[in-house]
């Protein structure tokens, strides 16, 4: 017997851990239940806040990649200044596209928008002509638009600033309000993990003195209540990834069927719930092991 | 195999329980521990299966100084001891057999020589044909002889008991002692903390008192020296 500790594991003893776990998972089975229910609630309000965040971030991304400059031209503009002025936007580096739009067609693009009630104003137009800038990166648009302001016959130049910027500054309060939320029911859950382990422990204290007093590792000791602790997790992500997955499979599908003439388009059904699913997996495993981990180093002094 | 140079030890409370203990155990000896209660013979039965750390000096057993042992490590030196009880900490779900079993499997044995060695310590304390109770089922001393199998199974070269006849009737004491002898006799150390005078008067071995944290007698063939 004058082998040292063993320390790669047997493929036997990994079986006993296993089946150890299982045991002690049934032999608390209220409090079992009560930690997985955790775990579920948590999950299931991390998956759905992530759905949404996700969504809202692509839409943003997307408007703003539609970020178009603008440019009122001087309503004294001949029409040789207005080829001038363009032959200026577009001799500008950032621009992409330059676009002309008269006053007729503004007035008919609102009123095809908004109703005939408009076609009042075809007596006396009080638009301006219109030239439409892309801008290459989105971010160039407010610099780019103050160049152009510079420019003779332009009126003004204005971009849709304010509309991605309330966008932009809502998510962010959403985003802090979802993480502060996440935070405590992921502290929650993971108390209610490692109080399950405790009772776990506490319920076989005897056995784990007789293992320690005939020279059961460490190890050996931890590994049931730590595998315990992981199927708490993974039983507890079950119900969200299913929720999340069939819940957004349905959504995806109204959105896109609904939505698709005004250009918002969600995310598709594989890219979003894939990686969602993987980081409820990684949280759910994550708390699981991590709240075993807490009470088995407290309780058994190891 | 077991040696204390100048141990003293000191709990977080304050409380002296040894001090200045230098003690030499050869392999294949019996040592009776005895002494009044609280005068530390719990103490030095503890240092010797690393329950407890010494203040000071030095507790080697089988080879390893304990003081040094790393919490990890800790495992290396128990499965070089045996360990039996007054209250026997036998599982109580678990039958005999598995009672026995359990110290190999916890160490992970290979499953038939687990099988192998649980059936000849049982054989050894007569409790084979038993093999299949509960601990409930049995009386105390065959409760106490599961768990003398147990402390055995793995072959110890020391086995540390402490007061181990101390809940059982006079009869059942001498039976328990009789299966101690035949340990010993296989070549096993010894080292038992007893209060039972008849025993120690009777079974003449090395005895070492404890007083007040000291010892304050070590004599081969000694007697109990106390009025019990």
């Amino acid at each position: 017997m004058s082998k040292g500790v063993i320390t790669a594991m047997k493929p036997r003893t990994l079986r006993r851990h296993f089946r150890e776990s299982f045991k002690n998972l049934r032999r608390n089975g209220w409090m079992t239940f009560a930690a997985v229910s955790a775990v579920t609630v948590t999950l299931l309000l991390t998956g759905v806040f992530l759905v949404i965040m996700l969504n809202l971030n692509k839409i943003a991304t997307d408007i703003e990649n539609d970020v178009e400059v603008r440019v009122h031209v001087n309503l004294e503009a001949t029409q040789a200044e207005k080829e001038e002025l363009r032959a200026r936007i577009e001799a500008l580096p950032e621009v992409e596209s330059v676009k002309y739009s008269s006053k007729e067609q503004e007035l008919q693009n609102i009123i095809d928008d908004m109703g005939s009630d408009f076609s009042l104003f075809e007596q006396s137009n009080p638009l301006y002509d219109v030239f439409i800038v892309k801008t290459l990166r989105p971010q160039d648009t407010p610099h780019t638009a103050r160049k152009i302001e510079q420019f003779e016959q332009t009126e003004t130049a204005v971009y849709g600033e304010e509309k991605v910027e309330n966008l932009f500054s809502f998510m962010k309060t959403a985003r802090n309000v979802g993480f502060v939320l996440i935070a405590g029911l992921l502290f929650t859950a993971m108390f209610l993990i490692s109080n399950t382990i405790k009772i776990t422990i506490f319920a076989r204290r005897k056995e784990i003195e007789i293992m320690k007093l005939v020279g059961a590792t460490n190890w050996f000791i931890r590994w049931p209540f730590l595998l315990e602790g992981l199927w708490i997790g993974l039983l507890g992500s079950m119900i969200p990834i299913g929720a999340v997955s069939i819940g957004y499979y349905y959504a995806e599908q109204a959105v896109s069927a609904k939505m698709s003439a005004h250009f918002i388009e969600f995310i598709g059904f594989i890219p979003l719930v894939v990686p969602v699913t993987a980081l409820m997996l990684v949280i759910a495993v994550f708390i699981g092991t991590w709240g075993s981990f807490l009470s088995v180093r407290r309780f058994l002094n190891v | 195999m077991i040696e204390m140079q100048d141990v003293t030890k000191k709990y977080p409370n304050g409380v002296m329980a040894l001090s200045n203990i230098n003690v030499t155990i050869k392999q294949g000896e019996f040592v009776y521990i005895v002494g009044p209660s609280g005068a530390g013979k719990s103490t030095f039965i503890k240092l010797m299966y690393r329950e407890e750390k010494p203040s000071g000096g030095k507790v080697m057993v089988g080879g390893i100084n304990t003081a040094a042992l790393k919490q990890r490590s800790v495992p290396v030196l128990r499965r070089k001891v045996g360990v039996v009880f007054q209250d026997f900490k036998l599982l109580p779900l678990l039958n005999v057999y598995e009672n026995v079993a359990f110290a190999l499997e916890v160490i992970e044995e290979e499953p038939s020589l687990i099988r192998k060695r649980v059936m000849e310590v049982l054989e050894l304390v007569g409790l084979k044909h038993k093999a299949r109770m509960l601990p409930t089922e049995l009386s105390g001393g065959e409760q106490q002889r599961v768990a003398i199998a147990r402390s055995i199974v793995n072959n110890p070269k020391v086995v540390i008991a402490d007061e181990p006849t101390g809940n059982l009737d006079p009869d059942t004491s001498w039976d328990i002692m009789r299966l101690f002898e035949t340990i010993n006799e296989r070549g096993t150390t010894i080292v038992m903390a007893t209060h039972n005078k008849e025993i120690v008067n009777t079974i003449r071995r090395r005895v070492i008192a404890i007083e007040n944290g000291r010892i304050a007698r070590d004599e081969q063939r000694g007697d109990y020296g106390y009025e019990a």
